[in-house]
C-alpha cells in the first residue's frame, strides 16, 4: 500500500487538490521558496536550530494530558487533550512561525508580512519577527480587529504594524487578499509567512511539516503513557494546520479515526457557516484548488463562525483530498454548541479553551459518551481562550438580555 | 488568421501601437458596461479587454476592486458577460475582444462548456491571471485546441530561465506587466520598460504590450513608441467611479479613450 503521508506530488497536487494558482509576478517567489525548502528540510542545521527553538522558546514537547474530570463526565472514551495552548503566544500557531522565520532568515528576507484572522497567528508571527529583528506587517479585517481587540495590542506591543483591511466582510479572505497585493508589490524585500496549511504550494505541506510535531509528539506520548497507540483524533478545522500538524503522522494507522470538525456556525442549512467541505464545493482560490463556500456563479461566499480562527470560506487542499478519499470524517459543529463545550471545558478542567478549539471539544462531548472506556481519544486544544472573552462576554450579555 | 493577429499585424503596417483599453463587465451595471463596450472601438480602442467579476481580485488594486464590487452589486455573472460580448459582436466584428479575470468563476461555469460559449459568443482570447504554466491543463490547453487564444502575463520577476515556459503556449500577444504590483499601482521607468521589451523580443514574435500604471495620454504615447500595445485599465475605471450617473461613466470612459487613443496614435509621427 501507497503511504498516504507522501503527498503532494511534483506539481503541489494532493490528488486534484492544491496546486500554484498564483499571478505570474509569484510564480517565481514561490518557486524559490518551495527550492529553499527542500534544502532546509536536509540540512541537520535546520533541524537542529529548529529543535532548539521549539524547545527552549515555544516550549516544547507540549503535554499530553489525561482530562479526567472530561472523561467522568462523559462517561465512556478515555480523553487526553494535547495541550498546544502551553505554547509560547498560546496556541499552535508558533510552531509554524518559528519554522518559516527560521528560513525567511536563511533566504535573507527582511521584511515579514502575515495575514489573521483571531490575531493567533498575527501575534505568532509578530512574536517571532521580533525575536529574529525583522520588521513585520500584519494584514487584519477589520471585523476581526473588532471582536480581538487584546490580539491587536499585542501585536503592536511586540513592534508590528496591523494594517485594517475594510475589503469584503473584513475577515480573514479578505486579510489574506491584502496580504497576496502586498506580496506581488514587495517581492524582494518580503517573505509571506502563511498561518494555515492553504495558499500556493509549498505553503500546505511546508506548514503541515512544521505542525507535525503536535502528531509526532502524541504518538510517543501515548506510547509512553498507554503504550499504544489513540483509537481516535479530533481536532477543529478552520484552514486547518491544527488538525493537519495532530493528523498527519496518523494517517498511515488505518486503526487510528480520525476526525476533522469544522464550524457550523448558525448551521449549515441556514447558509451561515464556515464548513467548506460539508457545505462547499471544489474551486480555486489563493492560490490552491479545494472545498471553497461559493455561489452558482463561482462567486466566494463570506464565512461565518463565531470563532474568528476558523471563519475562512476554504481549507487546506490535503483535507480536502482526506475528505474525497475518504480517510478521514469531517462533521460540524454550531456556535451555540461550541460556546456549550467551551462553558464546560472552563469548568471541569480548570481549562479555558479557544473558541477554535471549543468546536473539537464539542464534537468530543457528543461523540465520548458513546465509546467503551479502553478508547483513548486525543482532542487538540490547539490554543487558550483569553482572547475570546470579549465574544463569550458578548453573548453571556445577549442571553441575559433574553431573559 | 485570429482577429488578435489580423489586428495587430493590421497596426504594425500602420506603424502604431494599439491601444488596448480594459472595463469590468456590468461596472456599472449592465447596460451601461453594453454601451461603453459597443463605444470604444469608435473611441479608438483597438483591442478590448473585459474583466470577469470575482469577488477576491487578488492582484488587483483598489480602483479595479471597486469595479468588481460594483458590478456583482448590479447582478453581473459569467453568463451575462458572455451575453454582453454576443450583443457587442452584433456591431462589431473586427476589434479583438478578451475576457480577463481569475479562474474560479470559469471552474464553477465548467471549463468545456465556458470555452464553447465564449468561441461562439465572439471572444477572441482569455487572460486568467491565477492560471500560470504550470495549469496549463485547467484551461490554456483546451481552449487554445478551440481556437481561443491565451494571452500570458510576463512580468518583472519573470526572468530568462523562465520566460520560455510562459511564453511557450502564449499567444494573440504578450501582456507585460510592467511594474512588480497590484493593477493601477505605480509606473515603471522608460529605462526598465525598454530593457524589459528588448528581452520579450529575444524570446518571442508575439506583439507586446505593456500595462500596469499607464495612465494618461502622454505616458501612453510614450509607452506606443517602445511597444506593440499599450494597456489603460485603472484610469479609465476611475471614470465610472467617480461618474454620478450611467450616462455620465459611458461619456467619462469614451472620452478618456479617445484622448489616450490621439496619445496612442501621434505617438510614432
Amino acid at each position: 500500500m501507497t503511504s498516504l503521508c507522501s503527498g503532494p506530488d511534483a506539481n503541489g497536487l494532493f490528488g486534484s487538490f492544491g496546486g500554484q494558482y498564483v499571478a505570474e509576478t509569484l510564480m517565481p517567489l514561490i518557486h524559490d521558496l518551495a527550492a529553499e525548502y527542500e534544502k532546509a528540510k536536509l540540512d541537520p542545521e535546520f533541524a537542529k536550530e529548529l529543535a532548539y527553538f521549539q524547545r527552549d522558546y515555544v516550549g516544547r514537547p507540549s503535554p499530553l494530558y489525561f482530562a479526567e474530570r472530561l472523561t467522568e463526565h462523559c462517561g465512556g472514551a478515555k480523553i487526553y487533550l494535547k495541550r498546544e495552548e502551553l505554547n509560547h503566544t498560546g496556541a499552535h500557531k508558533i510552531n509554524n512561525c518559528i519554522g518559516q522565520i527560521l528560513l525567511a532568515r536563511r533566504m535573507g528576507k527582511k521584511r515579514i508580512i502575515a495575514e489573521t484572522g483571531a490575531g493567533m497567528h498575527g501575534v505568532a508571527t509578530a512574536t517571532v519577527a521580533a525575536r529574529f529583528g525583522l520588521d513585520c506587517v500584519i494584514y487584519m479585517g477589520t471585523t476581526d480587529i473588532e471582536r480581538q481587540q487584546a490580539n491587536v495590542f499585542r501585536m503592536k506591543l511586540l513592534g508590528a504594524t496591523v494594517i485594517p483591511v475594510v475589503a469584503g466582510t473584513g475577515t480573514l479572505k479578505d486579510a489574506m487578499n491584502e496580504a497576496l497585493r502586498d506580496w506581488v508589490t514587495n517581492v524582494d524585500s518580503t517573505f509571506y509567512l502563511i498561518g494555515t496549511v492553504a495558499g500556493p504550494h509549498p505553503y500546505p505541506a511546508m506548514v503541515r511539516d512544521f505542525q507535525a510535531v503536535i502528531g509526532k509528539e502524541t504518538r510517543e506520548q501515548m506510547q509512553t503513557q498507554e503504550g499504544r497507540l489513540p483509537d481516535s483524533l479530533v481536532a477543529c478545522i478552520g484552514g486547518g494546520s491544527n488538525a493537519m500538524g495532530l493528523f498527519h503522522p496518523f494517517l498511515d494507522d488505518k486503526d487510528v479515526q480520525i476526525v476533522g470538525v469544522e464550524a457550523a456556525g448558525y448551521g449549515i442549512d441556514t447558509g451561515k457557516h464556515a464548513a467548506s467541505l460539508n457545505g462547499g464545493v471544489p474551486g480555486v482560490l489563493h492560490g490552491n484548488r479545494t472545498f471553497l463556500l461559493q455561489d452558482d456563479d463561482g462567486q466566494i461566499i463570506d464565512a461565518h463562525s463565531i470563532s474568528a480562527g476558523l471563519d475562512y470560506p476554504g481549507i487546506g487542499p490535503e483535507h480536502a483530498w482526506l475528505y474525497d478519499i475518504g480517510r478521514v470524517e469531517y462533521t460540524s459543529v454550531t456556535d451555540q454548541e461550541a460556546l456549550d463545550a467551551f462553558h464546560k471545558c472552563c469548568r471541569l478542567e480548570g481549562i479555558i479553551p479557544a473558541l477554535e478549539s471549543a468546536h473539537a471539544l464539542a464534537e468530543v462531548f457528543k461523540r465520548a459518551p458513546t465509546l467503551p472506556k479502553e478508547h483513548l481519544m486525543v482532542v487538540n486544544l490547539s490554543g487558550r481562550g483569553d482572547k475570546d472573552m470579549q465574544t463569550v462576554m458578548h453573548h453571556m450579555g445577549e442571553l441575559e438580555n433574553q431573559a | 488568421m485570429s482577429r488578435l493577429q489580423s489586428r495587430f499585424a493590421e497596426l504594425k503596417q500602420q506603424n502604431r501601437a494599439a491601444l488596448v483599453t480594459f472595463v469590468t463587465a456590468g461596472d456599472p451595471n449592465y447596460d451601461a458596461s453594453l454601451a461603453i463596450l459597443k463605444g470604444l472601438p469608435a473611441a479608438g480602442a483597438d483591442v478590448i479587454e473585459l474583466g470577469m467579476p470575482f469577488t477576491d481580485p487578488m492582484a488587483d488594486g483598489p480602483a479595479i476592486q471597486l469595479a468588481n464590487i460594483r458590478a456583482l452589486a448590479a447582478k453581473q455573472n459569467l453568463a451575462k458577460t458572455l451575453q454582453m460580448v454576443r450583443e457587442f459582436r452584433e456591431g462589431e466584428q473586427d476589434t479583438p475582444l478578451v475576457l480577463m479575470g481569475y479562474f474560479n468563476p470559469i471552474h464553477k461555469y465548467g471549463v468545456e462548456r465556458f470555452i464553447s460559449e465564449a468561441k461562439e459568443s465572439g471572444v477572441d482570447g482569455l487572460i486568467v491571471v491565477d492560471l500560470p504554466p504550470e495549469h496549463n491543463v485547467d484551461l490554456c490547453d483546451p481552449a487554445q485546441a478551440a481556437g481561443l487564444d491565451f494571452i500570458r502575463l510576463t512580468t518583472p520577476t519573470t526572468d530568462d530561465a523562465r520566460l520560455p515556459k510562459v511564453l511557450n503556449g502564449s499567444s494573440g500577444f504578450v501582456y507585460y506587466v510592467s511594474v512588480a504590483g497590484v493593477t493601477g499601482a505605480g509606473a515603471a521607468t522608460l529605462e526598465h520598460v525598454e530593457q524589459a521589451v528588448a528581452r520579450l523580443r529575444r524570446h518571442t514574435e508575439l506583439p507586446i504590450s505593456i500595462g500596469f500604471g499607464i495612465r494618461t495620454p502622454e505616458h501612453a504615447a510614450t509607452i506606443a513608441r517602445l511597444a506593440d500595445g499599450v494597456v489603460v485599465g485603472s484610469a479609465l475605471i476611475d471614470q465610472i467611479a467617480h461618474a454620478e450617473d450611467s450616462e455620465q461613466a459611458v461619456q467619462g470612459v469614451l472620452s478618456l479613450c479617445r484622448d489616450l487613443a490621439d496619445g496612442v496614435r501621434n505617438a510614432r509621427l
